[in-house]
């Protein structure tokens, strides 16, 4: 599904050159639920901002689901993250003057489906993540782990090839945490590619695989046994 | 990276012409705007105002000039005068300090020689040394024999009654016509001064008509016809002045122009009939008041520069404030937009989202700023007739281009911010809590 060869990427910092990314090889088949780990400034940010197509690399190849992403216009980039990404963010990120619905429905919008399809898919989203009640509830009315199903539906209402959540748990208390990653375990269960960035152990092993990233290169990576979250909600 | 042109190319391409019909654009703005009422509205009340103030403005400039132009009017701009005087230059064998007589003849020829540039004419003759008495009281006021267009060139208006007309001038008509300020201090007593007679050195007149003037000391006159005068008291065809207006002309310069020539064709022949040094100004003295005006006219025109400097300040104030208000809706909307763009929207489309909805609010509250000052205007504007300032109205289309101006401009200064929002980092704007 993600296939990364010998990736670099740097970034000018005044006359000096800051090397982030130092070579990155990495592979995810479909249906693989990945934790990519490190501390601040391993690269894992500057990894996801080139997975998720928001920022170019230098050298190497990049190719998602047969798809080689290269040379992307904006406008290109932007389709491509329509059709193949969903993101879920630490921060939720969803529109605050529109519904839970209407937030669900924006990638939609985008794929330039109809109105009443695009609600009609959205509630069923909604519904898939238990919120079908939320519908017409503003963010500001939801708690955060509802916040964060709301923005995971989102991101799966578009139907992509790959999720990718940067630090889905991290503005939530352990219980909501749980709950969130049963909701990620369940939708990874449907055969879905789902890669999540974190810095929390428990969080990483609820994944299947976990790759350490450190200043700029793979240190590790291996599969583990995946803890199910159900056990702690 | 795409090219900068061959964006733009594909916005002209594939965006444009569905951008005002693309129904699923208008709902999403229209989500917008009713999610951020506060926003909007204050966005179009502060471009609601500052047409407003621009109209009001310009509208008042309009006033001023208005006013100036019509304390003019009052004065029959155009009117030409011309009297003798006493020649400074030998002339011809004649000796300098004669002194010269206008005739009856001079202005007859004068007003067949000069036919087609005069709109009025009117002779003035000054009778002195007469008694007046109303009842028993006696009066001193001046009498000025002058036929029925004077009234056209001094500009007055009739208070009561009417002026003289040409049946009085041909039949010797013992009538009068007074100034309001002899109403005033003589007939205070009585209804009306019309049908009151006078008596001038021993001859019964009868008032005919009250005439308005601004000038006070011109109300305290009594004006006979000339014929009356000439032959009934001085005996004789001598007249004191020749007084003219020339038709009226669009063209303040053309007004001005037509106002020197006649008055240099005028002196020119005046003076060759009572054998005048052409270049002895003192023997024949013409005086237009067009010239005069001129001076007016130049304070007028400054005045609608300074309006019309002030406007453009107002609309370029405007236009900042725009701009402003746009970088301010930007960057207020700079998640929303990293949201958008991770969600699959394309930089075009963020641009055009932005501007779709700037347009549209600055449109509808430009338009509103208009038609609530020009409404304004319309009913306060008529009424309005305080000194100098008369009539405050603007012209529609100034006023409409205005509009336009403000909006092109808004969204052009728009563009900026909206282009740099297209091109925000999506992770950037996202993690900046």
């Amino acid at each position: 599904m993600i296939e990364i060869k010998d990736l670099h990427k740097s970034y000018k910092m005044g006359s000096n050159s800051l090397h982030v990314l130092k070579g990155i090889n990495f592979t995810a088949e479909a249906g693989e639920l990945v934790a990519i780990m490190g501390s601040s400034g391993s690269g894992k940010s500057t990894l996801l901002n080139i997975l998720g197509m928001l920022d170019g690399a230098d050298s190497g190849e990049y190719i998602l689901d047969g798809v080689p992403i290269k040379d992307l216009t904006e406008t290109k980039a932007a389709q491509y993250r329509n059709k193949f990404l969903g993101f879920v963010f630490q921060s939720f990120n969803l529109i605050n003057y529109k519904s839970a619905l209407e937030n669900v429905a924006l990638p939609l919008y985008y794929q330039k489906v109809a109105r009443k399809e695009r609600q009609e898919k959205a509630l069923n989203y909604l519904d898939r993540v238990g919120l079908k009640e939320w519908a017409t509830h503003l963010p500001s009315e939801l708690s955060g782990g509802q916040k964060q199903r709301v923005a995971i539906a989102r991101a799966m209402a578009a139907e992509p090839k790959v999720l990718l959540a940067d630090e889905p748990t991290g503005a939530l208390d352990s219980k909501t945490s749980y709950e969130v990653m049963d909701l990620i375990q369940k939708i990874n269960d449907d055969g879905n590619t789902i890669l999540v960035v974190t810095h929390e152990e428990d969080i990483a092993h609820m994944c299947k695989r976990i790759v350490h990233l450190k200043d700029g290169v793979i240190v590790e990576d291996k599969k583990i046994e995946q803890v199910r979250a159900e056990q702690y909600v | 990276m795409m090219s900068y042109r061959s964006t733009f190319a594909y916005f002209i391409n594939h965006q444009t012409p569905t951008i005002m019909f693309d129904i699923e654009r208008w709902q999403e703005i229209f989500d917008t705007i009713r999610k951020n009422k506060l926003r909007t509205f204050l966005t179009g009340l502060s471009v609601a105002s500052g047409i407003f103030i621009l109209v009001i403005l310009l509208g008042f400039g309009q006033g001023m000039q208005n006013g100036i132009e019509k304390e003019f009017k009052q004065d029959a701009t155009t009117s030409v005068w011309a009297w003798p005087g006493v020649t400074a230059k030998e002339h011809m064998g004649l000796n300098p300090g004669r002194r010269i007589r206008f005739k009856n003849n001079d202005y007859e020829m004068a007003g067949r020689l000069f036919k087609d540039k005069i709109e009025y004419e009117s002779p003035r003759v000054f009778v002195r040394n007469v008694n007046i008495v109303y009842g028993n009281e006696a009066l001193v006021y001046g009498i000025q024999g002058v036929s029925s267009e004077f009234q056209f060139i001094e500009g007055f208006s009739t208070a009561e009654g009417r002026f003289i007309n040409y049946k009085d001038e041909v039949s010797l008509g013992k009538v009068a016509i007074i100034g309001k300020k002899i109403k005033e201090d003589v007939f205070s007593k009585v209804e009306t001064p019309v049908g009151e007679s006078i008596d001038i050195s021993g001859i019964r007149f009868t008032i005919i008509g009250v005439f308005n003037e601004q000038n006070e000391r011109e109300e305290e006159r009594i004006y006979i016809p000339i014929t009356t005068a000439q032959r009934v008291f001085n005996g004789d065809d001598k007249l004191n002045t020749l007084s003219y207006t020339l038709p009226p002309v669009e063209n303040f310069e053309e007004a001005v122009a037509q106002a020197i020539a006649f008055k240099d064709n005028l002196r020119d022949y005046l003076k060759e009939e009572h054998i005048v040094a052409p270049q002895d100004d003192s023997g024949v003295r013409v005086w237009s008041a067009m010239e005069e005006a001129k001076r007016y006219y130049g304070i007028t025109g400054n005045m609608k520069l300074f309006f019309w400097f002030v406007g453009v300040c107002t609309i370029i104030a405007g236009v900042v404030g725009v701009s402003n208000i746009m970088l301010i809706v930007v960057k207020e909307r700079t998640r929303e937009i990293g949201i958008r763009k991770a969600l699959g929207a394309k930089p075009w489309s963020i641009v055009g989202m932005i501007l779709h909805e700037s347009i549209f609010v600055t449109s509808i509250s430009g338009f509103t700023g208009l038609i609530f000052s020009m409404t304004l205007l319309e009913v306060v504007g008529p009424h309005v007739e305080i000194d100098y300032i008369v009539n405050p109205s603007v012209n529609f289309n100034v006023a409409f281009s205005t509009v336009m101006v403000l909006i092109l401009a808004g969204t052009l200064a728009g563009f900026v911010p909206a282009w740099r929002a297209a091109k925000v980092q999506v992770i950037e704007s996202l993690r900046d809590e």
